[in-house]
């Protein structure tokens, strides 16, 4: 007997989907337990939307399965769909409906009784800071008001897994941060599903993160393993006196060095645990006026490039 | 949750200003008609006098009121039906429907309920002009009760086949000509060849044609008669394309 605590929400194997003769999203395999945040990374175009559109039973796909809290998505759809929450990427709102209407008739679709439906509609605007803007038109509202009001829609009827596509697209940055904590707090009851090609945001809210790359799975490790990876041994050095280029890949310890400016350069270290103190020190017997020593921030692009170069270099 | 649906849909008609520029503009077409022909009809009172048996009002005035609702509605359905699917398609609503545990017969049928619950007003309200007479004259109410269900049928099978059209298409303006395309030539195939397939003795064609035609079947109506061949093609004809809605809709999940 599983642990029902720890049991998968979402399991989905070999799952592809080709529109014609454009392979979409090619063999993925997905595996959510309960109390996890999922992210999913990718460029655009990547095959995000398609994946996701799958999972909430938007779109068949064309080959692989989807179980949902054990339910087989394509074979008892109702049922299935009773435990997802989805936001899709343009959130579908009725312009025309207040947001008490609107989120009471997606209590209602959602097969919420009637009894838990008032609490619960005010819980979801608790959640997403709407407590004040229940009674005006989601028409009226701002995009970034309309984008929580997405998400609000999606998480009423307390499912078991929430599907978010780019939930934190269009918000301010103080909305963001607003919206990051939500998804940490519903993570701890629930599975969430997340995509985004902001990379900031998936190591702020996400325990494990997949990347696709052209519609395949490029990468699926916890979110410590990519940091580690991509961060900690790649140094941005600044130095007013800079030596010829040749003369700092050369230093000990240091594997490449690449000129980000004139007097900027990042430089990336064998692994050599003193190797950052031995740059320092060699600058400064140098006199090459360092003034400037931070850790590199990865990038998105750089995880990608990594990735892809390594996967064409096979 | 078929009638969450409708409701939903009703609500959304009534938010519109669509809903009531097709309410009014209906009400002023039809009360037109019904005026022209009670002027008409009071004119040719002192004639009627010296006849043994003289038509009656809900004959003379009623009638037409009815049948140029039934004209009217031809243009007005496929205006109201292209909101249903392709507008909430090109809004991008149409996700909340699909995503909730709510099968595809679901959908339609609330959306199909929901219209048809609004175009109940309009015959409510053609109905009342030819009431009002009530207060005047004598009325028939046995063939005024089969003018409305002669009309509530017609209403419901323009309704099925506008929602049908509707889910062929992303946008609504498109889907609101294709409609209204789709039930004039139903109409035209129904007059036209249901009369010639019938006279070359090609019966099932002919029959086909018939429940192709909603209204052919609304004029058994019109003449005071209950034709149970005329409702049961009424309501096949509704029921025929509901379903390929339903399959439509299937079809697109699987398209993409």
């Amino acid at each position: 007997m599983p642990d029902p605590q720890r049991a998968s929400t979402i399991s989905a194997a070999g799952l592809s989907r080709r529109f014609g003769n454009h392979l979409a999203v090619n063999d993925i395999t997905l595996e959510l337990k309960r109390g996890e945040v999922l992210g999913l990374l990718g460029p655009n175009g990547a095959g995000k939307t398609t994946t996701m559109q799958m999972l909430t039973g938007n779109l068949a796909p064309s080959s692989g399965s989807i179980s949902i809290c054990g339910i087989d998505l394509l074979d008892q759809p109702v049922a299935a769909k009773t435990h997802i929450g989805y936001l899709p990427e343009v959130p579908p709102l009725y312009r025309e409906l207040t947001v008490d209407e609107y989120l009471t008739l997606a209590a209602k679709l959602h097969r919420m009784p009637r009894a838990r439906r008032i609490a619960d509609v005010t819980t979801a605007k608790q959640r997403c800071g709407l407590a004040d803007t229940g009674r005006k038109l989601i028409g009226t509202l701002s995009k970034g008001y309309q984008q929580r009001v997405g998400i609000a829609q999606a998480i009423v009827h307390q499912p078991d897994v929430i599907i978010l596509d780019e939930p934190t697209i269009g918000l301010d940055p103080n909305q963001i941060r607003e919206i990051r904590a939500l998804i940490r707090e519903l993570g701890g009851s629930h599975s969430v599903i997340l995509s985004t090609h902001i990379l900031p945001e998936v190591e702020a809210v996400c325990d494990r993160v997949q990347i696709l790359h052209h519609g395949n799975l490029v990468y699926g490790d916890t979110i410590a393993a990519l940091k580690q990876m991509h961060s900690g041994s790649t140094v941005l050095v600044g130095l007013r006196r800079a030596p010829p280029l040749a003369e700092l890949a050369a230093a000990p310890g240091v594997a490449s060095a690449e000129s980000v400016e004139p007097t900027l350069f990042r430089v990336q270290f064998s692994g050599d645990a003193d190797a950052c103190d031995a740059l320092v020190r060699r600058a400064a017997d140098a006199n090459w006026g360092l003034y400037r020593l931070q850790p590199a921030q990865t990038s998105l692009e750089d995880v990608f490039v990594n990735l892809t170069r390594r996967e064409d270099s096979q | 949750m078929i009638f969450i649906i409708a409701g939903k849909e009703l609500k959304a008609l009534f938010a519109s200003p669509l809903a009531w520029v097709v309410l009014t503009g209906l009400q002023l077409i039809i009360a037109f008609a019904f005026l022209r022909r009670l002027d008409e009809f009071l004119q040719l009172q002192p004639q009627f006098i010296q006849m043994a048996s003289p038509p009656g009002a809900t004959e003379l005035v009623a009638a037409p009121a009815f049948a140029t609702a039934a004209a009217t509605l031809l243009f007005a359905v496929p205006v109201l039906a292209m909101r249903l699917i392709a507008e909430e398609r090109r809004n991008q609503t149409m996700v909340l429907l699909v995503s909730a545990p709510v099968s595809m017969t679901e959908i339609v049928l609330g959306k199909f309920l929901g219209l048809l619950a609004f175009l109940l007003v309009v015959v409510a309200l053609v109905a009342l002009m030819p009431l009002s007479l009530a207060f005047g004259t004598r009325l028939d109410y046995g063939l005024l009760a089969g003018f409305i269900a002669g009309l509530a049928l017609l209403a419901a099978g323009f309704a099925a086949v506008s929602l049908f059209v509707s889910t062929l298409t992303d946008h609504p303006i498109v889907a609101a000509l294709g409609a209204f395309a789709a039930l004039l030539a139903m109409v035209m195939v129904g007059d036209a060849a249901g009369e010639g397939l019938k006279a070359r003795g090609w019966g099932v064609a002919a029959s086909l044609a018939q429940v192709l035609s909603p209204i052919k079947n609304f004029e058994p109506f019109g003449r005071g008669m209950f034709d149970t061949y005329a409702v049961a093609c009424s309501l096949l004809l509704a029921t025929v394309f509901l379903a390929l809605a339903v399959r439509q809709l299937d079809a697109r999940r699987l398209r993409g």
